[in-house]
């Protein structure tokens, strides 16, 4: 086992420097610069433009600043945003929170739905209910979340107005107060992000449970007498979420990674809207760790997955 | 119109037969700025209107909160370093310059006890200096005094090559600036400058504590703390800022106006897209201020009918334009396409371009796709009725433009396009990414078919063609196309920076790594002649004339097409009363703020 998880941490330092160097590359060669803002204000001549570029070493050659950019990660110092002049990990710790909230409580909201109903449906295949929830999972992840995004705010706020369409931060309320507020505005987007991931983790949970459900030892402990209710527990399920747990593992990163689509719709400054605006600025320094610190997450899950996986199911053995 | 005419209009406002505002409007059709307005009829002695900045509330404080939502979020609290408009807005919270520009142009006074002229000696004949007095008892928010000396620093600071500030060309032409003593400052110039009022005015007049960044000026400008913990003057105290997501603030009980602000906190949201920040101002009513309104008028009058709040529509010097590429983009000299060692082989006959002038359908443009944020104007020169001249008229005429097409010897071929000498009539025309732009194309296009010339569409994306990347043949600056259209701001309140775009030294080449600012590399000695001169008149009403007729030279050769004219439009939520100036920030005088009951 300590063996293993050696040798895969040894395969994923490459990897990871791989990942880096093509990130960066990419970045480097795409068009636009951060200072394209500058170009088309008059006010501000060219001169300043260059200083800028020169200060802050955009003019070097790549594999240059590619090392520079290396070592200075190495040190744990993730470079400084050319739009916001700040450093980077601010930037970046400062929207994990309201991240982690929005789409952790989406997939928790995934998994109550997906699990129950997933469950339910595979034990009686091709009834009424199971028709029913396949239906609806395939239209949850047929419809985009912009679409679903635009549609609840139409309905629930332009029409209703129950609900506020621009997520806050910082509320001014206290106590309960503050709670409620809290819990309104997330209300939209946790309920787009969660079905749409429910939708698909139903599809999932089901056929996992469809494949136990039919093998010999379940039958064997419905004849043994055993309560439906236990079977399906303590039996079934048990065994059908072995997988269900690998893929949640890897939907992880996302949960950090924010939700590009959605965190825009709703204004919810996340990590996703962060990328998403240090892109339109070509902020490279921001994409460039936001992009970095997802492809570790990646990697890390990944490796975590397959260790979890082994140790629900004995039957697989580390080599 | 020419500098008698002009003097004889500064005399009917001065005997009261012309109104300030009328002349101001008309200034600004003719292509100037309306803060140069401002400044003529102030040296011709017309008393300045006292600047009616309407306060009606209630009380002082108790407002409770208010809400400002910007679709683009601010990244960063320091004016010297504000990119965009964005942060500029977020600043003017929190700082403030000696003073701002008025919806007319007038300058008004917020730090300065009063705005310099010849009768209080703030002003020299010789234009080389100025002095400024400035407000006394007006404390920064951690209780220090503001002094001259912070006004000296400001300048000592932004000038800084090291401290890479965006408003240096603001302040690097200054020659030195001395404190006079605590309230006063002198400014003198280089040179004779006839516009003063750049430096501490308007948004990079904004005004840093010296005491917070004086250890921070040059090299390590951006190790300051203060940089995204302002301590200004402005009516709101800082509370807290998250780049990119809001800023927030409350009422400064010891602003130095009297009984303002009236907002007890106030709040700037950022992100998201500019339509559904419309929708949450006016339909929703969630928030109180919708900044910079670029949506189509049809949407927004949709939106108003809700009746929970309006749109409010203030006049700038923006014009969205058609640039014709007067080099030939399609032949390659020492590396370089549209070099101007050639010519377009087209738009070098002036009967094509006077054409393709009569094929802009600018009164569809503004009927269809822009409503009150796009003016359609031919020219500069458009209105009033009494300024349009022949040369330059707003006309729309397929027929007309066919028959000088015809008569300069471009003959319809078999396929419906014309030709001449063998070159046929066809050309390339290239935009940003922008759907109303887009929609703009499409009514050039169809004209010019009518009319026997084929038009080739192409649009890049906006983050590219306004990119300053030398090794991208894509944007707006290398010009690599026929034609081209994009909007030039006018945010500057002198025009001779503006006229500057067509002076041939300025020409973008690959020399200049595609930076020099005029883009369709329109050449003209008479031109080049008259810019140098008005650069040096001191004499405003003279300097007003060369303007108007440089507008004149360009825009009567027809290689620059002005299309519409571009107001800001910001919604607002019923009762709230705001200040808007074209000239300035919207937030300008955000002290100024209230809600009506």
């Amino acid at each position: 086992m300590g063996n293993y998880l050696l040798r895969r941490l040894t395969f994923a330092l490459p990897s990871l420097l791989g990942i880096s160097l093509i990130l960066f590359a990419l970045l480097a060669l795409a068009p636009g610069d951060p200072f394209g803002e500058l170009a088309t204000n008059p006010n501000i001549p060219p001169e300043v433009r260059e200083a800028l570029r020169i200060k802050f070493g955009i003019d070097d050659p790549i594999l240059i600043r590619y090392f520079h950019w290396l070592v200075a990660m190495l040190h744990g110092d993730w470079g400084f945003s050319f739009a916001s002049r700040v450093d980077v990990d601010r930037l970046i710790l400062q929207r994990v929170p309201t991240t982690l909230y929005v789409v952790g409580t989406a997939q928790l909201l995934a998994l109550a739905v997906a699990l129950p109903v997933g469950t339910f449906a595979a034990m009686r295949p091709y009834s009424i209910f199971d028709q029913v929830a396949n239906t609806f999972a395939f239209i949850g992840f047929s419809l985009p979340t912009f679409f679903t995004g635009l549609l609840l705010i139409l309905i629930f706020s332009v029409n209703l107005g129950w609900l506020p369409f621009v997520y806050r931060v910082d509320i001014a309320a206290n106590g309960w107060q503050w709670y409620w507020e809290f819990f309104k505005q997330a209300i939209m987007p946790i309920t787009v992000l969660g079905l749409f991931q429910a939708a698909s983790y139903t599809r999932y949970v089901r056929s996992a449970v469809l494949d136990v459900i039919r093998l010999d030892y379940v039958t064997t402990a419905r004849s043994k007498g055993l309560a439906e209710r236990k079977v399906i527990v303590k039996h079934v399920v048990r065994n059908a979420l072995i997988p269900v747990v690998t893929l949640v593992a890897l939907q992880m990163p996302s949960v950090f990674g924010g939700a590009i689509v959605t965190e825009q719709i709703f204004r919810i400054p996340g990590i996703g809207s962060l990328l998403i605006s240090a892109i339109l600025a070509n902020d490279t320094p921001v994409i460039m760790a936001v992009t970095f610190v997802f492809a570790c997450l990646v990697v890390l899950f990944n490796l975590l997955a397959d260790i979890i996986y082994g140790w629900l199911d004995p039957r697989i053995s580390y080599r | 119109m020419n500098e008698r005419e002009l003097r004889s209009l500064v005399a009917d406002v001065k005997a009261g037969r012309l109104s300030r505002r009328k002349f101001v409007q008309s200034m600004v059709a003719l292509g100037l700025t309306a803060p140069m307005a401002a400044m003529m009829l102030s040296e011709a002695g017309v008393a300045k209107a006292e600047t009616a900045v309407p306060y009606k509330a209630p009380k002082a404080g108790g407002g409770g909160p208010v809400k400002l939502l910007l679709w683009q979020a601010p990244t960063l609290l320091n004016p010297h370093f504000a990119i965009g408009t964005k942060d500029q807005e977020a600043c003017r919270l929190f700082y403030e310059p000696l003073a701002g520009y008025d919806q007319d142009g007038n300058l008004v006074p917020i730090l300065a006890a009063e705005i310099p002229s010849k009768d209080n000696d703030g002003l020299k004949e010789d234009g080389l200096s100025v002095v400024w007095k400035l407000k006394k008892g007006v404390k920064w928010h951690d209780g220090k005094p503001f002094t001259a000396d912070d006004v000296v620093f400001n300048w000592e600071y932004a000038k800084n090559p090291g401290t890479a500030a965006v408003s240096i060309a603001t302040y690097q032409d200054i020659k030195l600036i001395e404190k006079i003593d605590d309230y006063t400052v002198h400014l003198s110039f280089a040179q004779p400058t006839p516009f003063w009022a750049q430096a501490f005015c308007g948004p990079y007049g904004m005004v840093i504590p010296k005491h917070l960044f004086a250890d921070y000026a040059g090299g390590k400008s951006r190790d300051a703390p203060s940089n995204l913990k302002p301590v200004g003057t402005g009516p709101y105290l800082f509370v807290d800022f998250k780049p990119g997501d809001t800023v927030l603030g409350k009422r400064n009980p010891d602003y130095h106006v009297e009984g303002r602000p009236y907002f007890d906190t106030i709040e700037i949201k950022g992100g998201g897209d500019a339509v559904s920040a419309a929708r949450a101002v006016l339909q929703t009513g969630e928030y109180d201020y919708g900044w910079n309104m670029q949506v189509e008028d049809e949407i927004l009058q949709k939106l108003e009918n809700g009746g929970q709040g309006k749109v409010s529509v203030v006049p700038t010097g923006n014009i969205e334009f058609i640039a014709l590429n007067s080099a030939d983009p399609n032949v390659e000299v020492d590396g370089e396409r549209a070099s101007i060692k050639t010519k377009h082989p087209l738009f070098s006959d002036s009967a094509v371009r006077e054409a393709i002038n009569l094929l802009i359908d600018r009164g569809a443009i503004q009927k269809y796709i822009y409503g009150r944020i796009g003016v359609a104007t031919a020219a500069f020169l458009n209105n009033p009725e009494r300024f349009r001249t022949k040369k330059t008229g707003f006309e729309f005429n397929i027929e007309k433009a066919n028959q000088i097409l015809e008569a300069a010897g471009w003959k319809k071929g078999s396929d419906g396009i014309r030709a001449k000498d063998g070159k046929q009539l066809k050309f390339v025309y290239q935009t940003s990414i922008n759907s109303p732009r887009q929609k703009n194309q499409a009514i050039v296009k169809q004209a010019c078919q009518k009319a026997g010339i084929e038009v080739e569409l192409k649009s890049v994306v906006a983050s590219v063609f306004f990119s300053s990347d030398t090794a991208n043949p894509d944007t707006y600056s290398h010009f690599y196309c026929d034609a081209e259209m994009y909007q030039t701001t006018m945010t500057q309140p002198d025009p001779g920076f503006f006229m500057n775009q067509f002076v041939s030294w300025e020409v973008a080449t690959k020399a200049n790594k595609w930076q020099g600012r005029n883009i369709s590399r329109w050449q003209n000695k008479e031109y080049d002649e008259l810019f140098t001169k008005a650069q040096q008149e001191l004499d405003t009403v003279k300097r007003a004339a060369m303007f108007i007729q440089l507008n004149d030279i360009v825009c009567g050769d027809h290689y620059i097409l002005p299309e519409s004219n571009r107001p800001r439009a910001t919604a607002l939520k019923k009762g709230m009363v705001t200040h808007q100036s074209g000239w300035d920030n919207d937030l300008w005088q955000i002290a100024n703020w209230y809600r009506e009951s």
